[in-house]
């Protein structure tokens, strides 16, 4: 008989160890944390109508910042010519470049989180997919306004687009630079279509729930979506068909932008590896600027209960693979450089270490590789959002950091050392880049308050196909394959 | 040698320049800021290496003190046979011309990408980083044959072209071929050592021609196979002591 009882207090006891177990992983994971659609969609749109005077005030500010230090500085250059900057013989090229390489690469974060995890059925990315994507629509306008700003008579800028003309030339697709316009051109179509067409739903979704002005915009944007079998199959064809493409295209548009640098005759640029070291630079950048955007987001909007831990920490995870990525690649192209022993390069590699201009250098290395190395295989320091914020920050100054000395410093040597020279930029090159800094943030801001910041209808989807289910002991998450 | 269409005669123009005749008096600047409407930019933005000469003297100091020795080489745009400048221009702005031999700017084509200036592994391109500025009286000097560059835009030296063009023009006019001598650039014109030599080198009579198969015959970086068309002379020590 004791016996008797102390099996089935074993048994109780082993019940609600499951049952406790079955709780954590409810409260870990998203997608086994179903809620009813109803609760969920109102969550969303209660985040979409979070507007507080300190959101207007902040826009405000980061709009007023945008015009002057950004437009305002941009036609006092042209006013006046590319001079105002601190570009000179033979730093042809600054800041403007080094930002426009920093924007591009922050682009690959929505195309990385969202594609590439789409495409491998990462189920976990769901929620955190439009924030990414965002961030490349509006990371990819900043970056494209460099160029322009960058041109020495911008008002011509239409030259290089190959339309019928009165000078009866075509553009020179020789050049990288035209290669580099196609891309980007390509990319920013391309992205802007694969933020959409997620949307689709979750417009309509906002059309039959909601008044006022942004009932009338959404009704336009749901392009009359009832959610009919035919329309579902359609969009997830679509979805599928985009998700492969655009993975291409971001590799291609980070490929270009280096060989804007690797086809020249310059020592230290021309290399083989800028390609993907450009492509893995963009992603460690672009994957940590997700991670600073989705912890100030959750945040500001609310949304604790779909972007959780668990997201921030397989995106950490993702930062640590990047690091080490980009570490290989950054001491390829320098040992070859150093090893090789050409004088030019010399020079190069030790204004880089003992220049004036070397703690720049000695920053990047430590917040592109001591600290993500140092903090973030810790599973403690990859679940503490602050934590995240502050390393995430750190790799976005580092990898901007890079772009500067890849850009600005490389251009300071050269073969004719009669011809070498310092570079410092000017108060207006500084002003346009914390303007364009405010842009970025201003768009994304702006657009968190018009467009559902969670795909609802993706994650209702992924509670739909995940439950938890017991083997023997081990309480796990199970996935029905419904494609 | 073919001969395009109505292209006139092919030449090669070719620019000596011999370093132990170069005194580094700079003479060569001068005349060709005079000839070719080169803004003079004032002390402030010269020492922010903004210079918009067109031909420079480099100088070098050899040794330590006291026996110290200053080397010249005076560079220009290298005319080169494989321009690296040319296949980055986006607008075609700068181009090869094959009759001539010659990297063409097109001042009007241009909207200053500065791909070109970065490419150039000479550094012998020059950018117009604000209007130029030609008080009184120094406009009353301007050259009229050679435009007046606007803010924004590349350009670089062009071998005399405009005295190129009205020395082929008028061999055309008196039905004759160029006489070896009779184009000279400003720079040439006015070097005091005749360091500076200019012609044609497809004529094997012409003075370039023969001072080009000197033995102290070099060319800048000639390695990386761009092939310029300035050749420099250079044997013995300086002033070919």
């Amino acid at each position: 008989m004791a016996s008797e009882s102390t099996r089935r207090d074993w048994q109780e006891g082993q019940e609600a160890a499951l049952a406790h177990e079955e709780q954590k992983l409810r409260e870990e994971v998203l997608l086994v944390d179903p809620r009813p659609r109803s609760e969920m969609n109102r969550m969303v749109l209660e985040a979409v109508q979070r507007i507080t005077p300190g959101y207007i005030a902040l826009l405000v500010v980061l709009g007023l910042i945008t015009l002057v230090g950004l437009f305002f500085a941009w036609g006092y250059q042209m006013r006046w010519g590319m001079g105002v900057a601190g570009i000179r013989r033979p730093v042809f090229w600054g800041m403007y470049i080094a930002n426009f390489v920093f924007w591009i690469g922050i682009s690959h974060s929505g195309t990385f989180v969202s594609a590439i995890l789409r495409v491998f059925k990462a189920e976990y990315s769901r929620p955190i997919t439009r924030g990414a994507e965002m961030m490349t629509t509006f990371s990819l306008m900043v970056a494209g306004l460099f160029p322009l700003i960058h041109l020495g008579r911008t008002w011509r800028f239409y030259w290089m687009l190959p339309i019928p003309n009165q000078r009866e030339l075509w553009p020179n697709f020789h050049s990288p630079l035209m290669w580099d316009m196609t891309a980007i051109f390509t990319y920013l179509t391309g992205s802007t279509l694969y933020l959409y067409l997620p949307l689709i739903p979750d417009f309509a979704m906002g059309r039959d729930h909601m008044t006022g002005w942004r009932q009338k915009l959404y009704r336009v944007l749901a392009l009359g979506w009832r959610g009919t079998e035919e329309e579902w199959r359609h969009l997830m064809t679509a979805m599928k068909i985009f998700a492969f493409v655009i993975i291409p295209v971001m590799f291609s548009v980070h490929t270009i932008v280096s060989w804007d640098f690797a086809m020249t005759m310059k020592v230290g640029w021309r290399s083989s590896i800028f390609g993907p070291y450009f492509v893995v630079g963009a992603i460690f950048s672009g994957v940590s600027a997700v991670i600073t955007m989705l912890i100030i987001a959750r945040r500001s909007l609310k949304l604790h209960y779909f972007i959780r831990t668990e997201h921030l920490e397989s995106l950490a995870l993702l930062v640590l693979i990047f690091s080490f990525a980009w570490t290989y690649f950054f001491f390829n192209d320098f040992l070859v450089e150093w090893y090789g022993g050409e004088r030019v390069g010399h020079e190069i590699l030790t204004l880089q270490a003992r220049g004036p201009a070397a703690p720049l250098w000695y920053g990047m290395l430590f917040f592109n590789i001591l600290v993500p190395w140092a903090t973030l295989w810790n599973k403690r320091i990859r679940r503490s959002p602050t934590a995240l914020f502050l390393i995430t920050l750190g790799v976005n100054i580092g990898m901007y950091l890079e772009r500067v000395i890849i850009v600005t410093g490389f251009l300071q040597r050269n073969r004719m050392p009669f011809d070498w020279g310092e570079y410092n930029p000017s108060i207006v090159e500084m002003s346009i880049v914390v303007g364009s800094f405010a842009m970025f943030f201003f768009l994304y801001m702006l657009f968190t308050r018009i467009l559902p910041y969670v795909p609802v209808w993706e994650v209702h989807e992924g509670q739909l196909t995940h439950r938890i289910v017991r083997f023997g002991r081990a309480v796990v998450t199970a996935r029905t394959n419904v494609d | 040698m073919t001969k395009p269409k109505g292209e006139g005669e092919q030449h090669q123009w070719t620019m000596v320049i011999d370093l132990d005749k170069c005194t580094g008096c700079a003479a060569c600047v001068t005349a060709c800021y005079a000839e070719n409407n080169v803004p003079v930019v004032g002390e402030e933005e010269v020492s922010m290496g903004r210079h918009m000469g067109w031909i420079r003297i480099e100088r070098y100091w050899e040794g330590e003190y006291p026996d110290v020795r200053a080397r010249f080489i005076p560079v220009l745009c290298q005319q080169c046979g494989k321009a690296p400048c040319e296949p980055v221009c986006p607008v075609f702005a700068t181009y090869h011309s094959e009759v001539e031999h010659l990297n063409i700017q097109v001042y009007n084509r241009c909207i200053g990408t500065r791909f070109c200036a970065n490419n150039c592994p000479y550094i012998a391109r020059v950018f117009n980083w604000f209007a130029p500025d030609f008080p009184e009286p120094l406009h009353e000097q301007l050259n009229p044959d050679v435009t007046v560059r606007s803010r924004g835009i590349m350009e670089k030296c062009t071998f005399c072209i405009q005295r190129i063009r009205q020395v082929e023009e008028k061999a055309k006019m008196e039905e004759r071929p160029i006489a070896d001598g009779e184009v000279q650039p400003a720079c040439a014109q006015a070097c005091p050592t005749d360091a500076i030599i200019f012609g044609d080198l497809l004529d094997p009579n012409s003075k370039v021609a023969e001072v080009a198969r000197s033995r102290r015959g070099f060319k800048l970086l000639e390695d990386l196979g761009t092939e310029p068309a300035v050749i420099y002379l250079k044997g013995g020590d300086i002033y070919g002591v």
